[in-house]
């Protein structure tokens, strides 16, 4: 068991170690020109500076030095909670991620926690109606709710409730007010994934003989339900909690971007179109680390939970099901 | 529940379709099964509506891209201008069908990539196993850390904006699922009696692999396909809805419901409308992979 859970975590190092790697190559090696690259971003014309100043803000950038030496900068930077300094805002990147990670954070997790009493509940409800075109209509509306883009869904809250009914203001981050929309808009996607996992899940679990034994023993329909197949059903959907935590980090770029909410998914729209280099890799990097370590809880917690599964012998891991997501 | 030996026995009996004439006969089988589908008969015609309005613009819309009617802006949608006009005048319908090809161009060359490297490296992992697979398999896993819209975003942030960055950029964010599942297919289908048969027959590997485990661990692959389609086109235009598209005057339909975000309170058709138009593809083309994913099951 020890040994498991060393392993895993030292897999979980190995795998965020590869990611901000591959980020690093993706935004060092891809570019053609780093450096006209990073000059745009910082606001300068390549063709203005005389030689002299293009050395020097070669070597403000560290484009001087070479690939690996630039690598192994950034990499003990990272491990030493340092992101390097924003291009377009000239200011560290920690701080400016510090700033603004709060409303993140506290968006992401109000989104993760309506989505999962809305999932459940939809999951619930949809296996346990009786009544064949209520079922097929549960059991089909997560479909619908994964296919809306979620511009689209913000947008048309914004015009229903803010602009016609003026219940919710359309955008900033002043009080609570303002949090209503942005999260539903987030869980329309991330409850609807939950729920077609868990819908699956609960399809299984009540084909199983020991609920046939609870019904053949004389409980009722929704205890069997509730107590008996709902625990089970909801093991194997543990593990998508990763996903689903990636998801609400991915959806808060759009999300905040549409509402103008100053949170680090809309800093990473900013960062994008002011192709700010380190600001991006930074966001990469938290939100990479963040599931890394979801799943990596998930991962640890489920044998406690899941007496079925033991790591005492071999490595046998829970089937993740396969979401598919943007 | 209870299994009763009737259900066994059905199950067990060869199915009549495959006796008489292979796969042609499944084929149309399959397709009469579908043509009784009404949804899925809608949702394949808007699919098809969508792809060929893209190609022939002309057929369904008199009007021109960039035409300006300054003298009919900002109007509600009628029968003249079925999802109205903006604020310069032109004709909105026109627009949407005028931005198909771009997203659709984006979309097919993002699952051309995801499909040819997903189902590259899922063949690769799932024929030779051992360290090649567990190697592959470690770089999906890497991949899969990196949630979906944020790889796609560093990469457009390397490769600069415009359809094809954008369409690059999705194609690798949906690259592991393909992966995965063409390896599942794979190592199922390498089990079967009839791949050893196969070999036992001389057959040597490399024509095993093309001519009986291809073939047969192709379809879920081809259904995720569909249904991937519908992913990239949610992420090709959330991406050009947050200005990293296109330039204008041509305008993707991300950029388009981006455009109308200004005048929402007073002419809200301008985002709305392209806004469900997408939304009907991405419907059509999951209920269409999933429609596909239960007749092969």
């Amino acid at each position: 068991m020890t040994r498991y859970i060393v392993g895993r975590i030292i897999q979980a190092v190995v795998v965020l170690w590869a990611a901000f790697t591959l980020t690093f190559a993706i935004l060092y090696l891809l570019p053609s020109d780093p450096m006209e690259l990073q000059l745009a971003a910082a606001g300068i014309q390549e063709d203005s500076l005389a030689p002299d100043q293009l050395a020097a803000m070669k070597q403000r950038f560290g484009l001087d030095q070479s690939i690996w030496a630039q690598y192994w900068h950034h990499l003990t930077g990272v491990l030493h909670g340092d992101f390097g300094t924003s291009l377009s805002q000239q200011i560290p990147v920690s701080d400016l991620i510090g700033q603004r990670i709060g409303q993140t954070l506290l968006l992401s997790a109000a989104a993760a926690t309506v989505s999962l009493v809305a999932g459940s509940l939809l999951a619930y409800l949809a296996t346990f109606a009786r009544w064949n075109p209520l079922r097929v209509f549960l059991t089909r509306l997560p479909a619908l709710g994964a296919s809306f883009p979620q511009f689209f869904v913000a947008l048309f809250l914004i015009q229903f409730f803010s602009f016609q009914l003026g219940w919710f203001p359309a955008l900033g981050t002043e009080g609570i007010q303002s949090l209503v929309m942005p999260v539903v808009t987030i869980s329309v996607l991330t409850s609807s994934v939950l729920a077609q996992v868990l819908i699956k899940s609960f399809d299984e679990t009540l084909r199983q003989p020991y609920i046939v034994t609870a019904r053949a023993k004389g409980l009722s329909r929704s205890a069997v339900h509730l107590k008996h197949a709902f625990r089970n059903a909801a093991l194997p959907a543990m593990t998508i909690l990763g996903v689903l935590v990636g998801l609400t980090v991915t959806s808060s770029i759009v999300v905040e971007t549409v509402f103008t909410r100053e949170g680090v998914g809309k800093l990473a729209q900013e960062a994008v179109l002011a192709q700010d280099v380190p600001v991006v890799l930074a966001v990469v990097t938290i939100a990479a680390t963040m599931f890394v370590l979801v799943n990596l809880v998930v991962d640890l917690l489920y044998p406690l939970l899941d007496p079925r599964i033991s790591h005492t012998r071999g490595r046998v891991r829970p089937a993740t099901p396969e979401v598919v997501t943007t | 529940m209870t299994v009763t030996i009737a259900d066994v026995v059905t199950e067990d009996a060869p199915r009549p379709a495959e006796e008489a004439g292979g796969r042609r006969a499944n084929l149309v089988a399959n397709l009469v099964q579908l043509a009784r589908k009404p949804v899925f008969l809608l949702a394949t015609l808007y699919v098809l509506f969508v792809i060929v309005s893209a190609f022939r613009p002309k057929l369904f819309t008199s009007f021109g891209p960039y035409d300006t009617y300054p003298e009919s802006a900002a109007q509600a949608p009628s029968a003249q201008h079925l999802f109205g006009t903006d604020i310069y005048g032109r004709d909105l319908w026109t627009r949407v069908l005028y931005g198909s090809p771009l997203t659709i161009k984006a979309t097919l060359i993002a699952v051309g990539i995801a499909l040819v490297v997903g189902l590259g490296l899922g063949i690769l992992a799932g024929f030779f196993g051992g360290l090649i697979d567990a190697v592959l398999m470690r770089i999906i896993d890497v991949l899969l850390a990196i949630p979906g819209l944020l790889l796609a975003l560093s990469i457009v942030t390397a490769l600069g904006y415009g359809t094809i960055p954008v369409a690059v950029a999705v194609g690798v964010a949906i690259i592991p699922g393909f992966a995965r599942t063409t390896r599942a297919e794979v190592l199922r289908v390498k089990t079967l009696p009839y791949v050893e048969a196969a070999r036992a027959g001389g057959a040597s590997w490399g024509r095993v692999l093309l001519r009986h485990i291809l073939p047969n661990s192709w379809g879920p692959v081809a259904v995720l396909a569909v249904l991937d389609a519908g992913v990239a086109i949610i992420a090709i235009a959330s991406l050009s809805f947050l200005g990293f598209g296109a330039a204008p005057p041509a305008a993707e339909w991300g950029t388009l419901i981006a455009d109308g975000r200004n005048y929402l309170v007073t002419a809200w058709w301008l985002s709305l409308l392209p806004g469900v138009f997408v939304a009907l593809l991405v419907l059509g083309l999951n209920h269409i992979s999933k429609t596909l994913q239960e007749l092969t099951r």
